[in-house]
Parts: structure tokens; sequence; C-alpha cells
């Protein structure tokens, strides 16, 4: 076994044994990076000495006793949170240059703790698409089948770790950002509930949905990322005062007296048949460890590509006025007067899809249009979180697919928006709701893609959560398969 | 049609974008479809529900008043595309 094919636990085992070093460990996820990363395409930016210094100082680190819970893990970081002195382009032509004057809390979480960071990795521009391909700097492949799409938008985060490129990823999500491309990729991704992680130096997409969360291999190694990344910071007024359990003590097997919810309406028409036999097997699989499975009921499920198609735009118009050419990012530096600089700049900054975006909320906000949009996707907002608490009455997660189908070939749907966004049907209530959500592999298609199930639990119920995808995980041990890299 | 192409064109000017001819052709269609799209929320009757626009109600989130040191002007400067050391320029207002 290569050190780069190693979790995050077993690595830090051998490192506390004195068997490797943190230096020789991102060595050889550096070497993996320059092997595979061409046919990949899932880093931006590679910080190749940077990395290195990084390890040297976790070998002290460790030498001295002094180790921090992440000491010498090599990470990749979604490229649109702050990294102070290293580019962050957001995947959008608008930041190619920019490189922030500070890190983002998570990624300063991660720093003191010792973790090395690798780079930056590819991602939809500004976080909105569900494939990547929208990433100005390059597009990620999936490493289970490389004409096919990684997933999005945290597509790098996704396929750098399915690759053995690093051990795990901070990605974000907005609306399956995460959970998504993990599931694409055979990987264990985690949204945690709105308020768990801190959002400064995220950069915002849709304020009143994004959060931060971690993609890696195991569940276990997601609880480790969790354990550094969540609480409190005073920095962003949402994060919630709330202590940060250590997420590690839930992975107990057995899930007795745990109910697991079917949602009904996530299991509807256009739903792939192989998914779907998926996620039913994953219930047996629980069912066998105990757990009590009860139907419930999710239904304005059929309204929620509306609300968000609504909110997130609308949120992200008003964030993305920032982009103005002024103070940081592209400018044009031929405009005489200032109106036709921010336009000139704006317009040939942002891609396609961000200016759609960008119109359809600046539509929905506009006066005349507000209560017949934005207000009315809020109130049905209302409807979809009571689903939920409704739902969580009679159970204390609930299962279902991540998405109604497998990956798909790279190129598709591009002229369709629409039918981009409703492949988001399963995951954006989750973001509405504010509720955690965990994509953890179920299986593989007769192809040879894989499938994620998706755990979903009430407010703060991240632990629930974990201890359910460990055991799915033990009870249906998956095995490794194999990767299309050559 | 639930927008034309003059709307899209002063939604565009709002949003401070500018659209090629082709592009506005495309937009106008694209976001035609998915305003129709959304029609699908008129079913539901929300006239006693009230907004979420946060999932928790959070109250104001108060700090003391305290100075702290703040962003160098260089560093503050440095992701300019013009500036003169000391202020960000654009082109004259006034």
């Amino acid at each position: 076994m290569k050190p780069y094919e190693l979790s995050i636990a077993q690595a830090q085992a051998m490192m506390d044994k004195g068997e490797m070093s943190a230096v020789e460990l991102t060595g050889s996820c550096l070497d993996r990076i320059d092997e595979v990363d061409q046919e990949i395409h899932a880093f931006i930016t590679i910080d190749r000495e940077g990395a290195l210094a990084q390890a040297e100082a976790a070998d002290r680190q460790r030498k001295a006793g002094t180790a921090g819970k992440l000491c010498g893990i090599p990470l990749s970081i979604k490229d649109l949170l702050s990294t102070k002195g290293m580019r962050t382009t957001c995947g959008s032509k608008i930041l190619a240059n920019y490189i922030p004057p500070y890190d983002a809390t998570v990624v300063a979480r991660l720093k003191k703790e010792d973790a090395v960071i690798l780079g930056k990795v590819t991602m939809d521009e500004f976080a909105m698409g569900s494939t990547s391909e929208t990433c100005a700097f390059g597009v990620p492949r999936n490493p289970w089948k490389k004409g096919y799409v990684a997933g999005g938008s945290s597509g790098g985060s996704a396929a750098s770790v399915a690759a053995y490129e690093c051990f795990a990823s901070l990605g974000s999500d907005t609306g399956g950002s995460i959970r998504q491309p993990a599931s694409l990729c055979g990987v264990v991704g985690l949204k945690p509930t709105y308020g768990r992680v801190s959002r400064y130096g995220l950069t915002a997409f849709a304020s009143s949905l994004d959060q931060v969360g971690p993609i890696c291999r195991t569940v276990e190694d997601c609880a480790l990322m969790m354990n550094v990344i969540s609480g409190y910071d005073k920095r962003d007024s949402t994060a919630v005062r709330q202590d940060v359990p250590d997420y590690t003590s839930s992975l107990v097997p057995g899930l007795k007296g745990v109910r697991v919810g079917v949602p009904k309406e996530y299991f509807t028409a256009g739903l792939d048949r192989e998914v779907e036999a998926i996620v039913r097997n994953s219930i047996e699989v629980m069912k066998g460890q105990g757990a009590e499975i009860v139907e419930v009921s999710l239904p304005h499920t059929e309204y929620c590509v509306a609300v968000y198609y609504l909110i997130a735009p609308s949120e992200a118009s008003s964030n993305l006025a920032r982009y103005d050419g002024v103070h940081y990012g592209y400018r044009n530096l031929e405009a005489d007067t200032l109106l036709e600089m921010y336009k000139r700049s704006r317009s040939e900054g942002f891609g396609a899809e961000v200016k759609r975006r960008i119109l359809i909320g600046t539509y929905a906000l506009s006066s005349g249009y507000y209560d017949a949009y934005y207000k009315k996707a809020s109130q049905v907002r209302t409807l979809i979180l009571n689903d939920f608490k409704k739902a969580f009455q009679s159970c204390d997660l609930l299962i279902s697919p991540v998405t109604p189908t497998a990956a798909w070939p790279m190129g598709e749907n591009t002229d369709d928006p629409l039918a981009v966004y409703m492949s988001d049907i399963l995951t954006i209530s989750a973001n509405l709701a504010g509720v955690p959500g965990m994509s953890v592999p179920g299986g593989f298609t007769a192809s040879g893609l894989p499938v994620g199930v998706q755990l979903q639990g009430a407010h703060f119920q991240e632990e629930v959560l974990l201890k359910a995808g460990f055991n799915l995980e033990q009870g249906l041990r998956l095995g490794r398969g194999k990767l299309d890299i050559s | 049609m639930k927008i034309t192409k003059k709307e899209v064109l002063h939604v565009a000017h709002l949003a401070r974008l500018t659209l090629s001819d082709e592009e506005l052709e495309k937009m106008t269609g694209q976001l035609d479809n998915i305003l129709s799209y959304f029609d699908k929320l008129k079913k539901l009757d929300t006239a006693d529900i009230p907004a979420t626009s946060h999932v928790f109600s959070v109250s104001n989130a108060f700090r003391e008043d305290e100075v702290h040191e703040s962003l160098p002007r260089e560093e503050a400067l440095r992701n300019c595309a013009r500036q003169d050391g000391e202020t960000f320029q654009v082109p004259r207002i006034i």
C-alpha cells in the first residue's frame, strides 16, 4: 500500500509510531498529483514548496510532542476558501489573479492543527453548477470514468480525494455541492448544519444556504475533519454558539434504537433503477444492524427546485455585486466612465452561468416582482422547513438517494440549464431547511460508477449521521473498486 | 412570454452587465423557460405563511466596539488593478 492510499487515521498512527514522516507522506501525495492530475484536472494551484515546508514543520511538532489533530495530513481546499498568500480564483476569470490577504477561519483552523495544504482545487464558477464544467481553470474528470463529470460544484475536491491526490478536502455546499460530487466520485461528503461551521473567508454565493464541510474517503476521516473545522467564530454572525462534540465518539457499531425515515417523495419517477436498488440495499443493511425503518413524508419536495432557484440566485445577485473591478479582481482598464468600467469588468469577468443567475436574482428582487418571486419562495421555504421538523418527530435520520442518477458524460445539457437544475432536487432541501446532510458510498452501477446514499438529520445531529454512515460503511464493505486512471 | 428582450436588457443594466446580441437571444429564451417553471409555486396558498430568510431565529450578534489592528494599506491595495500606493483609483466621476 502506498502512503497516499492510507486513511487519515492510519497515516496518523504510522507517523505517531515514527514509521513515516509528514514529509514522506506529503511527497507521496505530490508524486501522485504529478502522476495523475493531468488526467483528473483536480488542481488549479499546487503549492509544492509551501506544502513541504508545512510538512517539515509538522514533523518538528510531532517530535516535540505538540502535534495538532491533523498533524502532517495533506489536504486540498476548494478554490473559494480564502488562503492567505495563495491564489483564490473561485473558478472565475474575474478572480484569476486574486491573492487573499487572510485565511478563512476553517483554513486557519486546519493550519493550527498542523495540516498540510497542498493547493486549491477546481469548482464550478462561484460554486454555481452541478458538474464543475463552468470552471475557468480546467474541468475535473470523474476518476471512475474519465469522460464523465465529477459533479459539482466541489468537483475538484471530490475528484482529488477519490484519485488519492490528497487525504481530504474542504468543499462548500449551497444546494448539494459537497454531497453530490462525493456521491458521483464514491467518497464521503458532509454538509454540516447551517451555523455549525464558520463561513468567514468562504466566498459568499447564497449566504442563508452556504456551509463549509469535509470530503473524505472514510466516515472516520470525516469525523476527524469535523472535530477541527466546527465551532463558533466571532467573525461569522451566523455561526452558532454550541459546543463541539468529539465526532469520533459516535462511530460505534450497531443501530439499535435508531429510527431511519424513508421519505416517499424521494423515490419517485425519474429515479434511476440502479440508484434506487443501491439505496434500498443500504436500508436493508441498516435494518440488519438494528435500525427501525419508518416511512415518512416531505410533501413539499416538488417545490424545492423552484424555491432554491429563486432564493439562491437572489442572494447571489446581491453578493456578487461586490465584483465591480474597484478594489480587487479583474478590471477593464480601457473604460472611460465608472459605469462603463463596472459593466465591462463584470461582463468580461463572469461566465454565462454566473450571469444567468445574477439576472434571475436581480429580476426576482426587482420592484414589482419581489412579492411574486422572492417573497413567495421564502414563504414556501417555511413549508419545507416545517416538513423536516415534522418528519424528525417520527425518525432520527432520513435515508434517500443523493442524485437521481449516477455520473453522466461531460458536455450534456449545457444549453438547457433547467434540466441541470432539476438534478439537484434531492439535495437542495437540506440547505433550505438548514439541516445536515451526508453522502456515503452505497455501491456501484453495472458500468462501474459509484452511487452515494444520502443521510439527513435534524439540526445539529451530525453525530447521528456519522454513526449511521459508519455502520453503513462497515456493513457494505464495498472495497476499493477500480479507478479509470492509467 | 414571461420576459421580453427589453426586460432582460433592463435587468442586465440593473445588474451592471452588458449582453451581446447572441447572449441576449439565448439568455431571454432560457430565462423565460426558468421563470415559467417558477409558476408552479402559485399553486400553493401561502397567504398566512411567514417568510423564512434564516432557518434559526438569530438576534443581532453584538460585540464590543474595540480597536483592533486592521489590514496594512499596502496589503489592502495589493489586489487593485489601478492604485497609486495610497488610494484605489477609478475613472473620474465628477
